[in-house]
């Protein structure tokens, strides 16, 4: 059955929010201003200390979107749909970013806003698979019909995520070398890493507190239980 | 009851013939309007006459597939069936079959608009049909679930491009080029390959809508 | 063949904010027939619905013929047949087309159609498209789809809706027919006093909830009216 979903008023999400913020302040300084340049002395390949972290997390974020999705269709749960819509948009934002980011290292280092990497082309096309999914979550008003749609379609982008990441790759490479900023040797690790928990804490705040604000509206729009529900009305024989 | 279905789809399919005609000059119109965005140069043209054919037969998918559930939501007939009862996955695969067949006709049928306005032409027909064959069983599979879930919404036109053309990259990218491979010339051999990823994505995609249809047509 | 009986155990189904059903119970034994009446809007479409596996309740539980609806669906279908608002025809197709599909889909031969089409009066316009006909045709046609399922219980919505005088003396000689056969019917209608010539049970649904069961004879002095 469907019900109306628990919420949690924890001050948990809060926490992994701010721990995240100071992490990402401490990781950013480091590597924007104290780790040595890259070996080409290229400033912007600072920009990895951002971009990687949030590549792993958006990752992160789709599998989570996945599991949530599996989860749901087979126990019918509706904590399941508020978490899947957590998983959702910040999966949306993640990829935005990065799509972003990628555009902001590929200018000045190849001139071109976009130079159809691999890696990135696939994101953005799971951008708009998703964007096409919180597009339809929009427009069923039905909860149930909706959580049971949103789950199927999040399965079906990502199991094509892993198929439009080899296409997008065999067919690049008939026309040029693979360009990505790179991840490097071992000084850059610390501040990478310190950035990609401070990016996954900031991530886990965001879909806790995201899931919360999907669970207060399905609270507001399932009904709650009639009053003398199950009174018996009068047996026939 | 897969025959019982696929039966009743081709009966379907045959009554609504005039339409297909109608998705077809949609299609041809659509080649005729890249041939205007791109310009008369005849090199260009030619060089991305399979792009042009598959992004001709994409869009024309919407409309097919959208048509395709108008007769089973009109009066809730695909309910009706459901309830007698039958096999969500039979009507699932009966109704992907006879979308496939119809993408596969629209696509044959586009090959010689092509060949006239790009100067695409080509003598490995074999694999072009090949091609075809795949590409439209690539679109169709995941096309007919989301025609199955926008048919019972309101926004419906909007909804099934949106849903299913970022889904389908992996079958758009394989067919063009192997069907841009067959028209300009393949020394390399290597439309195999993307030949291979097509009947890949075919595969996983055939098998994995057929099990989540029931969830979509079920209340 | 066997005869079904079926049990109701508080069950509610909402739509959105608004329960349809808030919580309905009652039993109808074997081969009976029970009239279902109350106003628009009361929940009978909600239950026979809930009853022919169409839609789940979101509360509560119901067996037909022992079968569970929503974990047993499979075998409810296979007992029941709907009689809907809907009437499940594909507009493009032809009164026998219609029927052929019904039956193929079934896995039943295809030699029942001419007399189903003949029961309902249809026999003439068998090769003509559904969507040559009135509404009340069309009610004649679903008809001739409920008969060839062969089901143990029925589930009649409003089957006297659309239908001129001629129409309703074929209902009764339908559901007649069916009564001999030992199906259970279930029948929402506004045609109180029709009805409760035909039926042995009444039940009045009032939002959602049982306002009054008892013998079809009695209903008609009940106060709540339709």
């Amino acid at each position: 059955m469907f019900e109306m979903p628990k919420v949690s008023t924890s001050k948990t999400p809060y926490v992994f929010l701010a721990l995240g913020a100071a992490l990402f302040l401490f990781g950013s300084y480091w590597g924007l201003f104290v780790a040595p340049p890259a070996a080409d002395m290229r400033e912007v390949q600072r920009i990895m200390y951002v971009h990687v972290p949030t590549a792993w997390n958006w990752m992160l974020a789709v599998l989570f979107s996945f599991g949530c999705a599996v989860a749901f269709l087979f126990n019918n749960d509706s904590k399941w749909d508020a978490r899947l819509e957590g998983g959702l948009e910040v999966g949306t934002l993640f990829a935005f970013l990065l799509c972003c980011q990628g555009a902001i290292w590929a200018k000045p280092t190849w001139g071109v806003w976009w130079d159809w990497d691999p890696r990135l082309t696939s994101t953005a096309v799971l951008l708009f698979a998703f964007l096409g999914i919180l597009a339809l979550r929009n427009f069923v008003e039905d909860p149930v019909k909706r959580a049971i749609w949103s789950a199927v379609a999040t399965i079906i982008a990502a199991v094509d995520l892993p198929i439009v990441y080899m296409s997008v790759k065999w067919w690049n490479s008939l026309h040029q070398e693979q360009s990505t900023p790179q991840t490097v040797a071992s000084p850059f690790h610390l501040p990478l890493r310190t950035n990609a928990f401070a990016v996954l804490f900031l991530m886990i705040g965001f879909i806790m507190l995201r899931s919360r604000v999907a669970a207060y509206r399905l609270r507001r729009e399932l009904a709650a239980p009639p009053v003398r529900i199950g009174e018996e009305a009068g047996e026939l024989v | 009851m897969l025959a019982a279905a696929l039966r009743k789809e081709l009966l379907l399919q045959w009554r609504s013939r005039g339409q297909m005609m109608a998705v077809f000059v949609f299609g041809a119109a659509a080649l005729l309007l890249f041939s205007f965005a791109i310009g008369p140069n005849a090199h260009a043209l030619r060089t991305f006459s399979a792009g042009f054919l598959w992004l001709g037969l994409l869009l024309s998918s919407t409309l097919t597939l959208a048509e395709s559930f108008h007769a089973e939501m009109e009066n809730r007939a695909l309910e009706g069936l459901l309830l007698l009862p039958s096999d969500p996955r039979a009507l699932y695969y009966a109704k992907a079959i006879a979308n496939w067949l119809q993408l596969t006709i629209l696509g044959c049928a586009l090959v010689p608009v092509m060949v006239v306005l790009y100067d695409a032409g080509t003598t490995e027909l074999l694999t072009l049909f090949a091609v075809i064959v795949l590409g439209t069983a690539g679109l169709s599979a995941p096309g007919t679930l989301y025609a199955a879930m926008t048919a019972q919404v309101k926004a419906k036109q909007t909804l099934l491009p949106l849903l299913l053309f970022p889904l389908i990259v992996p079958a758009l990218l394989a067919s063009v080029k192997a069907t841009s491979l067959a028209i300009t010339g393949d020394p390399m051999e290597q439309s195999r390959s993307w030949i291979v990823l097509l009947a890949a994505f075919d595969l996983i995609y055939w098998s994995l809508c057929g099990l989540l249809y029931g969830k979509v047509v079920e209340e | 063949m066997s005869e079904v009986s079926i049990d109701v155990e508080g069950v509610a189904r909402r739509y959105g904010r608004r329960w349809a059903l808030a919580g309905v119970t009652f039993h109808v034994p074997a081969a009976t027939a029970m009239m279902v009446t109350g106003r628009n809007g009361a929940g009978k479409s909600t239950l026979f619905r809930v009853l022919a596996t169409a839609i789940r309740p979101d509360r509560g539980s119901a067996r037909v013929g022992g079968f569970d609806v929503v974990r047993e669906r499979e075998d409810v279908r296979r007992l029941t047949a709907l009689l809907s608002h809907q009437n499940y025809l594909y507009e493009t197709l032809t009164a026998r087309e219609n029927l052929q599909i019904t039956v193929d889909h079934l896995g039943k031969g295809r030699n029942g159609i001419a007399g189903a089409l003949e029961q309902v009066g249809l026999g003439a316009r068998a090769t003509d498209a559904v969507s040559t006909f009135s509404a009340g045709m069309r009610k004649r046609l679903s008809f001739a789809r409920v008969l060839l399922q062969e089901p143990r219980v029925v589930l009649l919505d409003e089957p006297y809706g659309a239908l001129d005088p001629p129409g309703f003396d074929l209902v009764d000689e339908v559901i007649a027919g069916l009564r001999r056969r030992g199906a259970t019917i279930l029948m929402a209608t506004h045609q109180w006093e029709r009805s409760a010539k035909l039926c042995d049970l009444a039940l009045v649904l009032e939002e959602g909830r049982v306002a009054w069961t008892g013998p079809a004879s009695e209903v008609l002095q009940h106060e709540v009216r339709g």
